[in-house]
Protein backbone atom coordinates (compact mmCIF):
# COMPACT_ATOMS: atom_id res chain seq x y z
CA UNK A 1 0.00 0.00 0.00
CA UNK A 2 2.72 2.48 1.00
CA UNK A 3 5.86 2.09 -1.06
CA UNK A 4 9.18 3.87 -0.58
CA UNK A 5 11.59 3.31 -3.45
CA UNK A 6 15.24 4.29 -3.01
CA UNK A 7 14.44 7.19 -0.69
CA UNK A 8 17.26 9.47 0.47
CA UNK A 9 16.97 12.20 3.04
CA UNK A 10 19.80 14.73 3.05
CA UNK A 11 20.09 18.05 4.86
CA UNK A 12 22.85 19.84 2.97
CA UNK A 13 26.01 17.78 3.45
CA UNK A 14 24.45 15.59 6.08
CA UNK A 15 23.02 12.32 4.82
CA UNK A 16 20.34 11.12 7.23
CA UNK A 17 18.76 8.25 5.35
CA UNK A 18 20.04 6.49 2.26
CA UNK A 19 18.61 3.87 -0.08
CA UNK A 20 15.43 3.19 1.89
CA UNK A 21 13.15 0.86 -0.02
CA UNK A 22 10.12 -0.41 1.82
CA UNK A 23 6.76 -1.88 1.00
CA UNK A 24 4.24 -1.53 3.75
CA UNK A 25 1.21 -3.75 3.41
CA UNK A 26 -2.32 -2.79 4.32
CA UNK A 27 -3.10 -3.75 7.91
CA UNK A 28 0.55 -3.98 8.96
CA UNK A 29 1.83 -2.70 12.29
CA UNK A 30 5.38 -1.63 11.51
CA UNK A 31 7.71 -0.75 14.39
CA UNK A 32 10.78 1.31 13.52
CA UNK A 33 13.69 1.14 15.94
CA UNK A 34 17.29 2.24 15.87
CA UNK A 35 19.82 4.25 17.86
CA UNK A 36 19.40 7.99 18.41
CA UNK A 37 20.20 9.97 15.29
CA UNK A 38 19.59 7.03 12.97
CA UNK A 39 16.81 8.88 11.19
CA UNK A 40 13.77 7.19 12.69
CA UNK A 41 11.88 10.42 13.03
CA UNK A 42 13.14 11.63 9.64
CA UNK A 43 11.63 8.55 8.07
CA UNK A 44 8.33 9.28 9.79
CA UNK A 45 8.39 12.94 8.73
CA UNK A 46 9.00 11.93 5.12
CA UNK A 47 6.06 9.52 5.17
CA UNK A 48 4.00 12.23 6.87
CA UNK A 49 4.87 14.72 4.15
CA UNK A 50 6.35 17.20 6.62
CA UNK A 51 9.80 16.75 5.02
CA UNK A 52 10.60 15.94 1.42
CA UNK A 53 12.98 13.14 0.39
CA UNK A 54 15.95 14.46 -1.58
CA UNK A 55 15.87 11.45 -3.87
CA UNK A 56 13.53 8.57 -4.54
CA UNK A 57 9.75 8.42 -4.52
CA UNK A 58 7.00 7.50 -2.13
CA UNK A 59 3.67 6.22 -3.36
CA UNK A 60 0.47 5.62 -1.45
CA UNK A 61 -1.88 3.19 -3.22
CA UNK A 62 0.24 3.62 -6.37
CA UNK A 63 -0.11 7.42 -6.46
CA UNK A 64 2.81 9.70 -5.54
CA UNK A 65 2.40 11.12 -2.07
CA UNK A 66 1.44 14.81 -2.03
CA UNK A 67 4.21 17.07 -0.72
CA UNK A 68 2.08 18.30 2.19
CA UNK A 69 0.55 16.65 5.21
CA UNK A 70 -3.02 15.65 4.50
CA UNK A 71 -5.94 13.82 6.06
CA UNK A 72 -4.90 10.48 4.48
CA UNK A 73 -2.14 10.23 7.10
CA UNK A 74 -2.93 10.57 10.80
CA UNK A 75 -0.25 11.29 13.35
CA UNK A 76 0.33 11.11 17.10
CA UNK A 77 3.49 12.74 18.43
CA UNK A 78 5.13 12.22 21.79
CA UNK A 79 3.87 15.65 22.91
CA UNK A 80 1.85 18.62 21.65
CA UNK A 81 -0.49 16.43 19.62
CA UNK A 82 -3.68 17.96 21.02
CA UNK A 83 -4.85 21.54 21.00
CA UNK A 84 -4.72 23.18 24.42
CA UNK A 85 -7.62 25.55 23.66
CA UNK A 86 -10.14 22.80 22.90
CA UNK A 87 -11.64 20.27 25.30
CA UNK A 88 -11.64 16.57 24.52
CA UNK A 89 -14.83 16.79 22.50
CA UNK A 90 -13.62 19.86 20.60
CA UNK A 91 -10.28 18.27 19.84
CA UNK A 92 -11.94 15.14 18.49
CA UNK A 93 -14.58 16.99 16.47
CA UNK A 94 -12.05 19.35 14.91
CA UNK A 95 -11.22 17.08 11.97
CA UNK A 96 -14.89 16.62 11.11
CA UNK A 97 -15.55 20.35 11.42
CA UNK A 98 -12.63 21.22 9.15
CA UNK A 99 -13.87 18.74 6.56
CA UNK A 100 -17.51 19.77 6.80
CA UNK A 101 -17.17 23.56 6.80
CA UNK A 102 -14.36 24.89 4.62
CA UNK A 103 -15.06 28.54 5.45
CA UNK A 104 -16.30 28.74 9.03
CA UNK A 105 -14.52 25.54 10.14
CA UNK A 106 -17.44 25.05 12.54
CA UNK A 107 -20.51 22.89 12.23
CA UNK A 108 -23.98 23.91 13.33
CA UNK A 109 -27.32 22.22 13.92
CA UNK A 110 -27.80 18.63 12.88
CA UNK A 111 -24.36 18.34 11.26
CA UNK A 112 -22.86 19.38 14.58
CA UNK A 113 -24.96 16.85 16.48
CA UNK A 114 -23.86 14.10 14.11
CA UNK A 115 -20.19 15.06 14.47
CA UNK A 116 -20.59 15.23 18.23
CA UNK A 117 -22.11 11.76 18.35
CA UNK A 118 -19.28 10.41 16.23
CA UNK A 119 -16.70 12.10 18.43
CA UNK A 120 -18.31 10.77 21.60
CA UNK A 121 -18.23 7.28 20.14
CA UNK A 122 -14.55 7.64 19.26
CA UNK A 123 -13.71 9.00 22.71
CA UNK A 124 -15.54 6.05 24.27
CA UNK A 125 -13.46 3.71 22.10
CA UNK A 126 -10.22 5.14 23.55
CA UNK A 127 -11.60 5.13 27.09
CA UNK A 128 -12.33 8.84 27.53
CA UNK A 129 -16.11 8.61 27.71
CA UNK A 130 -16.11 10.35 31.11
CA UNK A 131 -13.74 13.15 30.14
CA UNK A 132 -15.57 14.82 27.25
CA UNK A 133 -15.31 18.33 28.67
CA UNK A 134 -11.80 18.25 30.11
CA UNK A 135 -9.10 20.42 28.59
CA UNK A 136 -5.71 18.82 27.81
CA UNK A 137 -4.10 20.74 30.68
CA UNK A 138 -6.46 18.93 33.06
CA UNK A 139 -5.52 15.51 31.68
CA UNK A 140 -2.67 13.14 32.50
CA UNK A 141 -0.11 12.29 29.84
CA UNK A 142 -1.82 8.98 29.09
CA UNK A 143 -5.22 10.63 28.66
CA UNK A 144 -3.72 13.22 26.32
CA UNK A 145 -2.27 10.46 24.15
CA UNK A 146 -5.64 8.66 24.14
CA UNK A 147 -7.21 11.91 23.01
CA UNK A 148 -4.57 12.37 20.32
CA UNK A 149 -5.31 8.88 19.00
CA UNK A 150 -9.06 9.52 18.97
CA UNK A 151 -8.50 12.84 17.21
CA UNK A 152 -6.42 11.16 14.50
CA UNK A 153 -8.65 8.10 14.07
CA UNK A 154 -11.86 10.04 13.55
CA UNK A 155 -10.51 11.05 10.13
CA UNK A 156 -10.13 7.34 9.19
CA UNK A 157 -6.58 7.87 7.91
CA UNK A 158 -5.08 5.33 5.49
CA UNK A 159 -1.99 5.20 7.70
CA UNK A 160 -1.55 6.11 11.34
CA UNK A 161 1.92 7.37 12.17
CA UNK A 162 3.08 7.22 15.79
CA UNK A 163 6.25 9.08 16.78
CA UNK A 164 7.35 7.62 20.13
CA UNK A 165 3.75 7.97 21.28
CA UNK A 166 4.24 6.30 24.65
CA UNK A 167 7.80 7.47 25.34
CA UNK A 168 6.80 10.01 27.98
CA UNK A 169 4.39 7.77 29.90
CA UNK A 170 4.76 5.77 33.09
CA UNK A 171 5.38 2.03 32.59
CA UNK A 172 1.95 1.03 33.91
CA UNK A 173 0.13 3.55 31.73
CA UNK A 174 2.29 2.50 28.79
CA UNK A 175 1.10 -1.10 29.17
CA UNK A 176 -2.53 0.10 29.14
CA UNK A 177 -1.80 2.09 26.00
CA UNK A 178 -0.28 -1.00 24.35
CA UNK A 179 -3.51 -2.88 24.96
CA UNK A 180 -5.51 0.07 23.62
CA UNK A 181 -3.53 0.56 20.42
CA UNK A 182 -3.55 -3.17 19.69
CA UNK A 183 -7.31 -3.27 20.14
CA UNK A 184 -7.86 -0.22 17.94
CA UNK A 185 -5.52 -1.61 15.31
CA UNK A 186 -7.65 -4.78 15.13
CA UNK A 187 -11.05 -3.09 15.35
CA UNK A 188 -10.41 -0.39 12.80
CA UNK A 189 -8.14 -2.46 10.53
CA UNK A 190 -5.46 0.22 10.76
CA UNK A 191 -2.11 0.39 9.07
CA UNK A 192 0.36 1.73 11.63
CA UNK A 193 3.95 2.88 11.43
CA UNK A 194 5.36 3.45 14.91
CA UNK A 195 8.75 4.90 15.75
CA UNK A 196 10.01 3.88 19.18
CA UNK A 197 13.26 3.56 21.08
CA UNK A 198 11.87 0.74 23.20
CA UNK A 199 12.84 -2.57 21.58
CA UNK A 200 10.46 -4.56 23.73
CA UNK A 201 7.58 -2.31 22.73
CA UNK A 202 8.56 -2.65 19.08
CA UNK A 203 8.41 -6.44 19.19
CA UNK A 204 5.39 -6.61 21.46
CA UNK A 205 3.18 -4.47 19.22
CA UNK A 206 4.51 -4.82 15.68
CA UNK A 207 3.85 -7.37 13.01
CA UNK A 208 7.05 -6.19 11.43
CA UNK A 209 10.10 -4.59 13.01
CA UNK A 210 12.44 -2.41 10.97
CA UNK A 211 15.84 -1.45 12.34
CA UNK A 212 17.57 1.64 11.04
CA UNK A 213 21.30 2.18 11.45
CA UNK A 214 24.34 3.31 9.52
CA UNK A 215 25.85 0.59 7.38
CA UNK A 216 29.13 2.45 6.98
CA UNK A 217 30.72 5.00 9.21
CA UNK A 218 33.52 7.38 8.25
CA UNK A 219 35.13 8.58 11.50
CA UNK A 220 36.46 11.71 9.76
CA UNK A 221 33.13 12.64 8.24
CA UNK A 222 30.34 11.11 10.34
CA UNK A 223 27.70 12.92 8.32
CA UNK A 224 28.89 11.32 5.05
CA UNK A 225 26.83 8.15 5.26
CA UNK A 226 23.19 7.89 6.20
CA UNK A 227 21.25 5.15 7.89
CA UNK A 228 19.59 2.33 6.03
CA UNK A 229 17.37 -0.61 6.88
CA UNK A 230 19.60 -3.11 8.71
CA UNK A 231 17.01 -5.65 9.81
CA UNK A 232 13.51 -6.13 8.51
CA UNK A 233 11.86 -8.76 10.66
CA UNK A 234 8.39 -10.05 9.95
CA UNK A 235 6.66 -11.36 13.07
CA UNK A 236 4.41 -13.78 11.26
CA UNK A 237 3.61 -16.02 14.19
CA UNK A 238 1.73 -13.29 15.97
CA UNK A 239 -1.73 -14.40 17.04
CA UNK A 240 -4.25 -13.13 19.52
CA UNK A 241 -2.91 -15.41 22.28
CA UNK A 242 0.70 -14.34 21.62
CA UNK A 243 -0.51 -10.80 21.89
CA UNK A 244 -1.87 -11.42 25.35
CA UNK A 245 1.33 -13.20 26.40
CA UNK A 246 3.45 -10.34 25.09
CA UNK A 247 1.36 -7.83 26.92
CA UNK A 248 1.62 -9.63 30.23
CA UNK A 249 5.41 -9.99 29.97
CA UNK A 250 5.87 -6.38 29.03
CA UNK A 251 3.82 -5.34 32.03
CA UNK A 252 5.88 -7.42 34.44
CA UNK A 253 9.23 -6.42 32.95
CA UNK A 254 8.39 -2.74 32.72
CA UNK B 1 10.96 29.20 59.13
CA UNK B 2 12.92 30.43 56.13
CA UNK B 3 11.36 33.30 54.19
CA UNK B 4 11.24 31.39 50.89
CA UNK B 5 8.89 28.87 52.53
CA UNK B 6 6.49 31.37 54.07
CA UNK B 7 2.94 30.95 52.82
CA UNK B 8 0.95 34.18 52.79
CA UNK B 9 -2.81 33.83 53.25
CA UNK B 10 -5.41 36.06 51.61
CA UNK B 11 -6.10 38.24 54.62
CA UNK B 12 -2.42 38.54 55.42
CA UNK B 13 -1.61 39.49 51.83
CA UNK B 14 -4.26 42.20 51.92
CA UNK B 15 -2.86 43.55 55.17
CA UNK B 16 0.77 43.42 54.00
CA UNK B 17 -0.08 44.96 50.62
CA UNK B 18 -2.19 47.73 52.15
CA UNK B 19 0.49 48.72 54.62
CA UNK B 20 2.89 50.50 52.22
CA UNK B 21 -0.03 52.34 50.57
CA UNK B 22 -1.25 53.52 53.99
CA UNK B 23 2.29 54.57 54.92
CA UNK B 24 2.63 56.65 51.75
CA UNK B 25 -0.67 58.43 52.46
CA UNK B 26 0.24 58.94 56.10
CA UNK B 27 3.71 60.24 55.20
CA UNK B 28 2.15 62.71 52.76
CA UNK B 29 -0.37 64.01 55.30
CA UNK B 30 2.33 64.42 57.97
CA UNK B 31 4.61 66.29 55.56
CA UNK B 32 1.74 68.48 54.32
CA UNK B 33 0.70 69.30 57.89
CA UNK B 34 4.28 70.21 58.78
CA UNK B 35 4.56 72.57 55.78
CA UNK B 36 1.21 74.15 56.55
CA UNK B 37 2.23 74.68 60.20
CA UNK B 38 5.08 76.86 58.90
CA UNK B 39 3.20 78.52 56.02
CA UNK B 40 -0.60 78.25 55.96
CA UNK B 41 -0.65 79.38 52.28
CA UNK B 42 1.59 76.52 51.11
CA UNK B 43 0.60 75.23 47.61
CA UNK B 44 3.19 72.48 47.10
CA UNK B 45 1.71 69.89 49.47
CA UNK B 46 -2.01 70.72 49.81
CA UNK B 47 -3.95 69.18 52.68
CA UNK B 48 -6.70 66.64 51.86
CA UNK B 49 -9.39 69.22 52.65
CA UNK B 50 -7.98 71.63 50.07
CA UNK B 51 -7.87 68.88 47.46
CA UNK B 52 -11.48 67.95 48.21
CA UNK B 53 -12.74 71.51 47.82
CA UNK B 54 -10.70 72.07 44.62
CA UNK B 55 -11.99 68.83 43.15
CA UNK B 56 -15.57 69.51 44.22
CA UNK B 57 -15.53 72.58 41.99
CA UNK B 58 -14.39 70.53 39.01
CA UNK B 59 -16.71 67.62 39.81
CA UNK B 60 -20.00 69.33 40.53
CA UNK B 61 -19.91 72.96 39.34
CA UNK B 62 -20.28 73.73 35.64
CA UNK B 63 -17.39 75.67 34.15
CA UNK B 64 -18.51 79.29 33.61
CA UNK B 65 -16.98 79.33 30.08
CA UNK B 66 -18.09 76.04 28.58
CA UNK B 67 -20.91 75.13 30.97
CA UNK B 68 -19.44 71.62 31.36
CA UNK B 69 -18.52 69.67 34.47
CA UNK B 70 -14.79 69.77 33.76
CA UNK B 71 -13.68 66.62 35.58
CA UNK B 72 -16.21 64.45 33.80
CA UNK B 73 -15.58 66.10 30.43
CA UNK B 74 -11.85 65.48 30.88
CA UNK B 75 -12.39 61.86 31.85
CA UNK B 76 -14.75 61.21 28.96
CA UNK B 77 -12.42 62.83 26.42
CA UNK B 78 -9.35 60.97 27.64
CA UNK B 79 -11.08 57.61 27.93
CA UNK B 80 -12.60 57.84 24.47
CA UNK B 81 -9.23 58.72 22.94
CA UNK B 82 -7.61 55.87 24.85
CA UNK B 83 -10.41 53.45 23.97
CA UNK B 84 -10.37 54.21 20.26
CA UNK B 85 -6.57 54.08 20.17
CA UNK B 86 -6.38 50.78 22.06
CA UNK B 87 -9.18 49.32 19.97
CA UNK B 88 -7.55 50.15 16.65
CA UNK B 89 -4.15 48.99 17.90
CA UNK B 90 -5.50 45.70 19.25
CA UNK B 91 -7.48 44.88 16.14
CA UNK B 92 -4.66 45.66 13.73
CA UNK B 93 -2.12 43.84 15.92
CA UNK B 94 -4.39 40.80 15.95
CA UNK B 95 -4.94 40.70 12.19
CA UNK B 96 -1.36 41.48 11.21
CA UNK B 97 0.14 39.39 14.01
CA UNK B 98 -1.84 36.31 12.93
CA UNK B 99 -0.74 36.71 9.33
CA UNK B 100 2.89 37.37 10.23
CA UNK B 101 3.01 34.56 12.74
CA UNK B 102 1.34 31.85 10.75
CA UNK B 103 2.16 32.55 7.11
CA UNK B 104 5.90 32.44 6.30
CA UNK B 105 5.64 34.42 3.02
CA UNK B 106 3.80 37.27 4.78
CA UNK B 107 6.38 37.25 7.55
CA UNK B 108 9.26 37.42 5.07
CA UNK B 109 7.59 40.35 3.28
CA UNK B 110 6.55 42.51 6.22
CA UNK B 111 8.84 41.76 9.12
CA UNK B 112 11.70 44.16 8.13
CA UNK B 113 9.13 46.95 7.72
CA UNK B 114 7.58 46.23 11.11
CA UNK B 115 11.00 46.15 12.75
CA UNK B 116 11.91 49.48 11.15
CA UNK B 117 8.71 51.12 12.42
CA UNK B 118 9.08 49.58 15.86
CA UNK B 119 12.49 51.11 16.54
CA UNK B 120 11.27 54.70 15.95
CA UNK B 121 10.38 56.41 19.25
CA UNK B 122 6.67 57.20 18.81
CA UNK B 123 6.95 60.63 20.45
CA UNK B 124 9.38 61.61 17.67
CA UNK B 125 6.54 60.97 15.24
CA UNK B 126 4.14 63.24 17.11
CA UNK B 127 5.03 66.39 15.09
CA UNK B 128 4.50 64.43 11.88
CA UNK B 129 1.14 63.20 13.16
CA UNK B 130 0.12 66.74 14.11
CA UNK B 131 1.13 67.99 10.66
CA UNK B 132 -0.71 65.21 8.85
CA UNK B 133 -3.83 64.93 11.00
CA UNK B 134 -4.01 68.44 12.43
CA UNK B 135 -4.35 69.20 16.12
CA UNK B 136 -7.68 67.37 16.51
CA UNK B 137 -8.59 64.00 17.96
CA UNK B 138 -7.11 61.97 15.11
CA UNK B 139 -3.50 62.83 15.89
CA UNK B 140 -3.85 61.86 19.55
CA UNK B 141 -5.48 58.53 18.72
CA UNK B 142 -2.86 57.96 16.01
CA UNK B 143 -0.04 58.49 18.50
CA UNK B 144 -1.44 55.78 20.77
CA UNK B 145 -1.89 53.44 17.81
CA UNK B 146 1.60 54.09 16.42
CA UNK B 147 3.04 53.79 19.90
CA UNK B 148 1.73 50.41 20.97
CA UNK B 149 0.81 48.49 17.80
CA UNK B 150 4.38 47.46 16.85
CA UNK B 151 5.02 45.92 20.25
CA UNK B 152 1.72 44.03 20.30
CA UNK B 153 2.09 42.92 16.72
CA UNK B 154 5.62 41.62 17.08
CA UNK B 155 4.89 39.85 20.34
CA UNK B 156 1.78 38.21 18.91
CA UNK B 157 3.54 37.12 15.72
CA UNK B 158 6.33 35.66 17.84
CA UNK B 159 3.82 33.83 20.01
CA UNK B 160 2.03 32.34 17.01
CA UNK B 161 5.19 31.26 15.23
CA UNK B 162 6.42 29.67 18.47
CA UNK B 163 3.39 27.39 18.72
CA UNK B 164 4.67 23.80 18.60
CA UNK B 165 5.31 22.64 15.04
CA UNK B 166 3.50 19.43 16.02
CA UNK B 167 0.24 21.35 16.39
CA UNK B 168 0.46 22.72 12.86
CA UNK B 169 1.30 19.31 11.42
CA UNK B 170 -1.53 17.78 13.40
CA UNK B 171 -4.01 20.33 12.06
CA UNK B 172 -2.80 19.69 8.52
CA UNK B 173 -3.27 15.94 8.94
CA UNK B 174 -6.82 16.72 10.04
CA UNK B 175 -7.28 18.38 6.66
CA UNK B 176 -6.95 22.05 7.64
CA UNK B 177 -6.43 24.71 4.97
CA UNK B 178 -4.31 27.80 5.72
CA UNK B 179 -7.48 29.76 6.48
CA UNK B 180 -8.87 27.06 8.75
CA UNK B 181 -5.55 26.80 10.53
CA UNK B 182 -5.60 30.55 11.19
CA UNK B 183 -9.20 30.46 12.33
CA UNK B 184 -9.26 27.37 14.53
CA UNK B 185 -5.67 26.91 15.72
CA UNK B 186 -3.84 30.25 15.61
CA UNK B 187 -6.65 32.71 16.46
CA UNK B 188 -7.96 31.03 19.63
CA UNK B 189 -4.44 30.67 20.99
CA UNK B 190 -3.63 34.27 20.05
CA UNK B 191 -6.53 35.84 21.96
CA UNK B 192 -5.40 35.27 25.57
CA UNK B 193 -1.94 36.47 24.61
CA UNK B 194 -3.48 39.55 22.99
CA UNK B 195 -5.25 40.46 26.24
CA UNK B 196 -1.97 40.01 28.08
CA UNK B 197 -0.27 42.37 25.61
CA UNK B 198 -3.10 44.87 25.95
CA UNK B 199 -2.58 44.89 29.71
CA UNK B 200 1.13 45.52 29.25
CA UNK B 201 0.38 48.25 26.70
CA UNK B 202 -1.92 50.20 29.01
CA UNK B 203 1.03 51.96 30.64
CA UNK B 204 2.64 53.18 27.40
CA UNK B 205 -0.80 54.06 25.99
CA UNK B 206 -1.45 56.40 28.93
CA UNK B 207 1.98 57.95 28.44
CA UNK B 208 1.25 58.69 24.79
CA UNK B 209 -2.23 59.98 25.58
CA UNK B 210 -1.05 62.41 28.23
CA UNK B 211 1.88 63.56 26.09
CA UNK B 212 -0.41 64.31 23.18
CA UNK B 213 -2.93 66.07 25.44
CA UNK B 214 -0.20 68.10 27.12
CA UNK B 215 0.98 69.44 23.77
CA UNK B 216 -2.27 70.19 21.99
CA UNK B 217 -5.77 69.75 23.42
CA UNK B 218 -8.60 71.74 24.96
CA UNK B 219 -10.01 68.99 27.15
CA UNK B 220 -8.66 65.81 28.73
CA UNK B 221 -7.02 64.59 31.93
CA UNK B 222 -3.51 65.25 30.61
CA UNK B 223 -4.50 68.66 29.31
CA UNK B 224 -5.94 69.64 32.69
CA UNK B 225 -2.91 68.71 34.78
CA UNK B 226 -0.55 70.51 32.42
CA UNK B 227 -2.87 73.54 32.38
CA UNK B 228 -3.19 73.93 36.15
CA UNK B 229 0.57 73.34 36.57
CA UNK B 230 0.94 77.03 35.64
CA UNK B 231 -0.84 77.97 38.89
CA UNK B 232 1.02 75.38 40.97
CA UNK B 233 -2.40 73.83 41.56
CA UNK B 234 -1.19 70.67 43.27
CA UNK B 235 -4.65 70.36 44.84
CA UNK B 236 -5.94 69.46 41.37
CA UNK B 237 -2.91 67.67 39.98
CA UNK B 238 -2.60 65.13 42.78
CA UNK B 239 -6.26 63.97 42.68
CA UNK B 240 -6.10 63.80 38.88
CA UNK B 241 -3.00 61.63 39.02
CA UNK B 242 -4.73 59.43 41.57
CA UNK B 243 -7.78 59.19 39.33
CA UNK B 244 -5.62 58.20 36.34
CA UNK B 245 -3.99 55.50 38.47
CA UNK B 246 -7.41 54.27 39.57
CA UNK B 247 -8.67 54.11 35.98
CA UNK B 248 -5.55 52.21 34.91
CA UNK B 249 -5.92 49.69 37.73
CA UNK B 250 -9.61 49.21 36.91
CA UNK B 251 -8.87 48.61 33.21
CA UNK B 252 -6.16 46.11 34.09
CA UNK B 253 -8.51 44.31 36.46
CA UNK B 254 -11.30 44.10 33.88
CA UNK B 255 -8.91 42.74 31.26
CA UNK B 256 -7.44 40.09 33.52
CA UNK B 257 -10.94 39.06 34.64
CA UNK B 258 -12.12 38.85 31.03
CA UNK B 259 -9.17 36.68 30.12
CA UNK B 260 -9.84 34.30 32.99
CA UNK B 261 -13.53 34.03 32.16
CA UNK B 262 -13.21 33.71 28.40
CA UNK B 263 -9.97 31.73 28.12
CA UNK B 264 -9.94 29.54 31.18
CA UNK B 265 -7.87 26.92 29.38
CA UNK B 266 -4.92 29.30 29.04
CA UNK B 267 -4.83 29.98 32.76
CA UNK B 268 -5.25 26.35 33.75
CA UNK B 269 -2.24 25.46 31.62
CA UNK B 270 -0.04 27.95 33.41
CA UNK B 271 -0.82 26.65 36.85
Amino acid sequence: MLRLSNVWVEYGEKVVLERISLDIAEGAFVSVIGPSGAGKSSLLRVILGQDQPSRGRITLDGRPLPAECGPDRGVVFQRYSVFPHLNALGNTMLGLELAGAPFTARLFGSARRAARAQAEEMLAAVGLADSLHLYPSEMSGGMQQRLAIAQALIMRPRILLLDEPFGALDPGIRADMHVLITRLWREFGLTIVMVTHDIKEAFALGTRVITLDKRRHDPHAPQRYGAGVIYDIALTRKTASDEQANESTSITID
Amino acid sequence: MRWVNRRIGRGQALLLGGLPLALVVLGYVVAAAARHAENPADKILPLPGAMASAMAALLFEPDPLSGELLFWADTLASLSRLGIGLGIATLSALLAGLMLGALPPVRAFFSPLVTAIAVIPPIALLPILFIIFGLGETAKVALIVVGITPFMLRDLAGHISALPREQMVKALTLGASSWQLLLRVALPQALPRLIEELRLSLGPAWVFLISAEAIAADVGLGYRIFLVRRYLAMDVIIPYVGWIALLAVAMDFVLSRTSRLAFGWAHKARR
